[in-house]
């Protein structure tokens, strides 16, 4: 008998994760819908809000958010009950893999998908409305934070609310109706400062309004633009504070809910 | 030790009791069939014992296992060929195969286990331009790489032509002969009776029936009819001694279309469910 020990977590999560990418960048309505979308919206919607620059820095950085949110919250979200539909959750519990290792290999595809949607909408934002990137390192560093938990707390709450939908058919809707209510309500389409105090809170609630405040923090011209916010400033260490917290919310609920089947165990 | 050992064991669904008190033996390298029809608990049997599904009671080891505690190693040593899996559609056969290789301490050479399902022509195939036949070799060849002790194979051929199910079966042959012991579920009594060692027939949730095909449900010494073509037309005469039978009818002359049949494994079948 053989006594060889089996591969690491992390090396399959990676091994996952490249396999998930090749797979995601095969099907065309991935690259059309999911990478380009908000991108599109930037195009359209910009055209006729972004009458000066500061709007459209501040556009494109919530536009940015979005984007992450619907990749990591709707699209894995949406690919975790496609695995489940399709076998791919049943082979994969029947083989040594651990479960760990299908989730990195998720939140890779998420953070590389998000990654390309985020650099064409940059593309289009500068080259249509041209919008400023950032200059300083800092900005970066910020941007590289808010984005990294964005992403892995958002794709865990994606993840946990797929225990909910039985189909793909059904998913588009538990997973997009919360997506379009929360740009809403988080400052995407609408300066948070023009909701009622009512609207805000539950905004403030979730993730998006905070990923976008981030990012905003990013884009903005100079610091001044801080008073725009609901709060008055860019409260960074509380998006960090907030984030963190949904990261742990979302461990706790996929490790709850995760359902490997549809049919009852 | 017995590769899969089940005692009394019973699972419900709400008021349906779908297995109800099964007790299963199957012996490192045997190949093991469970007939039965829809609905006899096939299924539900299986997921239990590949760690898939939980159960009420029974005693149930696989590979010295409890499935329901079972870790990596042990799943490491089990090859499960899922029934109607459409994942890995945009991966070609060759990456498919290659991947799931890496899940394993010690796997077959891919290259090997795509030639062996016969699957080489189509290497560069996505999975989702096979015909049927082909992504249950793909399937089977994911189910193999991790060179399993004990293969698990619910209805493997349901919907293959012919010549797609003779393939298929002496690629099942050819791994039993590797000793491989290998579980299969199956409608096909053919298939049961070409592939297995022994066979349980499976019926509301128990067993009615073990035995190699051979002697199931007493078919060896059953009696056998005597059917031949005269002037009055077809006669049979059903009898525990042909042979005595036809020494004496053949004093008349030669009998046309003589036969000597016993109970087919389904006529068998279709008694035991009846």
């Amino acid at each position: 008998m053989t006594t060889a020990t089996l591969p690491g977590t992390l090396s399959l999560g990676l091994a996952r994760g490249a396999t998930e990418l090749r797979e995601f960048f095969r099907q065309k309505e991935n690259l059309i819908f999911t990478i380009s979308l908000p991108a599109l919206l930037m195009l359209l919607l910009g055209t006729v809000y972004v009458r000066e620059a500061a709007a459209g820095q501040m556009f494109a950085a919530s536009m940015i958010g979005a984007g992450i949110i619907s990749t990591s919250f709707v699209g894995l979200g949406m690919s975790v009950v496609a695995d489940r539909e399709d076998g791919t959750l049943k082979r994969l519990r029947g083989t040594p893999m651990p479960f760990t290792s299908y989730f990195i290999g998720k939140i890779v595809l998420v953070f590389v998908s998000s990654l390309f949607e985020a650099a064409l909408l940059m593309v289009v934002a500068v080259w249509r409305f041209d919008v400023e990137l950032p200059s300083s390192a800092e900005k970066w560093l910020t941007f590289a934070w808010v984005f990294t938990l964005g992403v892995i707390s958002c794709s865990l709450i994606g993840v946990a609310l797929s225990a909910i939908a039985k189909s793909t058919r059904n998913a588009a809707g538990v997973l997009n109706l919360p997506y379009i209510v929360l740009q809403f309500l988080s400052g995407v389409f609408i300066a948070q400062t023009m909701l009622p105090e009512s609207l805000r809170t539950v905004g403030s609630l979730f993730p998006l309004k905070w990923v976008c405040q981030g990012f905003r923090s990013v884009f903005a011209l100079n610091d001044g633009y801080a008073v725009m916010e609901a709060a008055g400033s860019w409260e960074l260490g509380k998006i960090a504070l907030v984030l963190g917290a949904w990261t742990i919310v979302g461990l706790v609920l996929v490790s709850r809910t995760f359902k490997w089947s549809n049919t009852s165990r | 030790m017995n590769a899969i050992r089940v005692r009394g064991l019973k699972k419900a669904y709400k008021d349906h009791q779908a297995v109800a008190g099964v007790d299963l033996d199957v012996a490192r390298g045997e190949v093991f069939a469970v007939l039965g029809p829809n609905g006899a608990g096939k299924t539900t049997s299986v997921e239990i014992l590949e760690g898939h599904r939980d159960r009420d009671a029974g005693e149930v080891s696989v590979l010295g296992v409890d499935p329901a505690k079972g870790g990596r190693e042990w799943r490491s040593k089990l090859g499960i060929v899922l029934q109607s899996a459409t994942d890995a559609a945009t991966l070609t056969v060759r990456e498919a195969v290659h991947h799931y290789a890496r899940y394993y301490a010690n796997p077959r050479d891919p290259e090997e286990v795509i030639d062996l399902v016969g699957l080489t022509e189509k290497a560069k195939s996505r999975g989702s331009t096979l015909s049927g036949g082909q992504r249950r070799r793909l399937d089977v060849a994911l189910g193999i790489i991790g060179r399993p002790e004990l293969m698990f194979l619910d209805e493997p051929t349901t919907g293959f032509d012919p010549e797609a199910r003779r393939q298929f079966w002496s690629l099942i042959k050819r791994l039993a002969a590797e000793g491989t012991t290998i579980l299969l579920t199956t409608h096909y009594l053919d298939e049961a009776e070409a592939l297995a060692d022994r066979v349980a027939v499976l019926a509301g949730g128990r067993i009615v029936a073990e035995g190699a095909p051979q002697t199931l449900g007493g078919r060896a010494h059953a009696d056998a009819t005597v059917r031949w073509l005269s002037d009055r037309g077809y006669q049979e005469i059903r009898t525990s001694e042909p042979t005595k039978t036809i020494a004496e009818l053949s004093r008349h002359g030669e009998l046309a279309e003589l036969t000597v049949t016993r109970p087919s494994l389904e006529d068998v079948y279709l008694e035991l469910i009846a």
